[in-house]
């Protein structure tokens, strides 16, 4: 669906998961540019009407690119830039408060 | 009943159609009468959009016990309120009274809530009022998320709390299907009496009614007068944070900290006298914050996403004002601060009684002539 308009060859990879799913993405792109580079179209289920959604704005603003990043739910994948070896998960309808314990 | 055809013509004009006056107007068309609510709009201080939403009881009149038991009865009556709601405006307002705490972070902060308390059901009447005094350990065993510093808790079963947003909805939703006339944009300018009614005036024209009731919140200020009543009332900013929308772990509300049907979590009940500014201040939201943290440490986790402030509509001594004119009968006036949790009452015993001419002996107490003591040299 989208394609990197930067040089394809060059950059370091970076290993990630998207629910279990190992991927890789490049060093530098965003946690929801990587999710879109992979071919990820939904990455959560809002909370009130359980309809899916996908990044979309890119800069901050519209909070439909929620994801679980290492445990922790509504992170801003927009915000966030991808680091080696992270565990992205779809954000499923309300973030547990508890996850943000221990 | 005047069904005369004229639009400008109704039985009852109620200025102002927040909580309080959509209310009112709500529970005069569910009686039968014409009724036109003239509102200011959205550029309102409109406390109806930024209230806490408690349907709330405990604590409530000391130093006024008929305070007490209008609270109670209207908390009581709310069942009744939502079913009416669900059924004429097709609106589920979460209505929920599971009970509700104030949880409290020293001994001293306790005993002065625990003194105040029996100050309050020492007052006749009230001696059959239920709560309890909940020691660290028994909080802990109800509330289990609570922090350390949570010394102990004030509990009542009258407490609940709504959706205040889905609330305001409902009822001009459900007005409307009762045939008021709603309109927007409508400030008031003038109220004359003429010809054993009343004439309101405005830049967009004039509207006349055997009866009208000032439901203008801070506004009956400056209207009250103009038919021989008094609304001392001025502005007492409250400040909310709201957090993003979680799985629900909250299951009662606190007097300053509840979940909403939706997830969010509420954050509030700072009260500053600051007159009309409504900015939003770091030092009391961080104040706030760091409470509400210190109360459930798993909130400290969790984005805000919206602060905001809202101005109550306080009385001298914090109660609310009902009265007729008795210079100008068939004009009433309505105030308060508690908008949500009296709306019960508002719909279901107050329209009724100001449509049928005379206020219900149960707000005898609450006229403004309370307030004209002479000064003691």
């Amino acid at each position: 669906m989208f394609r990197s308009m930067r040089d394809a060859g060059g950059g370091t990879r970076l290993s990630f998961t998207f629910d279990g799913r190992p991927l890789s993405g490049r060093e530098g792109d965003t946690v929801a540019a990587s999710l879109l580079a992979n071919g990820i179209a939904i990455c959560r289920e809002t909370p009130v009407s359980g309809a899916p959604r996908a990044p979309y704005c890119l800069m901050g603003v519209c909070f439909d690119c929620l994801v679980v990043i290492d445990g922790v739910g509504n992170r801003q994948g927009c915000l966030v830039p991808l680091r080696e070896g992270m565990r992205i998960e779809t954000q499923h309808g309300r973030r547990q408060a508890e996850e943000v314990l221990g | 009943m005047t069904i005369n055809g004229n639009r400008n013509e109704g039985d009852v004009v109620v200025i102002g159609g927040g909580v309080v006056g959509g209310a009112i107007a709500l529970g005069l068309a569910r009686s039968g009468a014409q009724v036109i609510v003239l509102d200011e709009g959205d550029v309102a201080f409109r406390a109806s959009r930024g209230n806490f939403a408690l349907v709330w009881v405990q604590s409530k009149g000391l130093g006024l016990p008929e305070y007490a038991l209008w609270t109670r009865c209207s908390a009581q009556d709310w069942h009744e309120l939502a079913a009416i709601l669900k059924e004429e405006a097709g609106i589920d307002v979460a209505h929920s009274q599971p009970g509700g705490f104030v949880p409290c972070l020293s001994e001293a902060e306790l005993e002065k809530r625990v003194t105040a308390m029996r100050r309050l059901h020492n007052q006749p009447g009230l001696s059959d009022f239920p709560y309890e005094i909940l020691d660290r350990a028994e909080t802990k065993r109800r509330l289990p998320d609570i922090g350390e510093d949570v010394v102990g808790a004030l509990y009542s079963p009258l407490d609940g709390h709504v959706n205040s947003l889905k609330l305001f909805r409902a009822l001009r939703e459900a007005s409307a299907r009762h045939g008021v006339d709603y309109r927007p944009n409508h400030a008031v300018a003038t109220i004359a009496p003429r010809d054993g009614g009343f004439r309101v005036s405005g830049a967009w024209g004039e509207v006349g009614a055997g009866k009208i009731v000032l439901a203008a919140g801070l506004g009956n200020a400056r209207l009250a007068p103009m038919v021989g009543l008094k609304a001392p009332v001025r502005p007492s900013k409250g400040q909310i944070i709201v957090t993003e929308k979680t799985a629900p772990f909250l299951h009662h509300p606190m007097g300053t900290i509840r979940q909403t049907d939706e997830g969010g979590i509420m954050i509030g009940d700072s009260q500053e006298d600051r007159g009309f500014d409504t900015i939003v201040g770091q030092p009391v939201i961080s104040v706030m914050a760091e409470r509400a943290v210190r109360t459930f440490p798993r909130l400290a986790g969790l984005n805000v996403v919206r602060t905001w402030s809202a101005l109550r509509v306080m009385s001298p001594d914090g109660f609310p004002i009902y009265e007729q004119s008795q210079s100008h009968p068939g004009a009433f006036v309505a105030t308060c601060h508690s908008g949500v949790t009296l709306a019960a009452n508002h719909v279901l015993t107050l329209a009724p009684a100001i449509l049928a001419g005379e206020l219900p002996a149960a707000v005898a107490s609450f006229s403004a002539r309370r307030f004209h003591v002479p000064v003691h040299a």
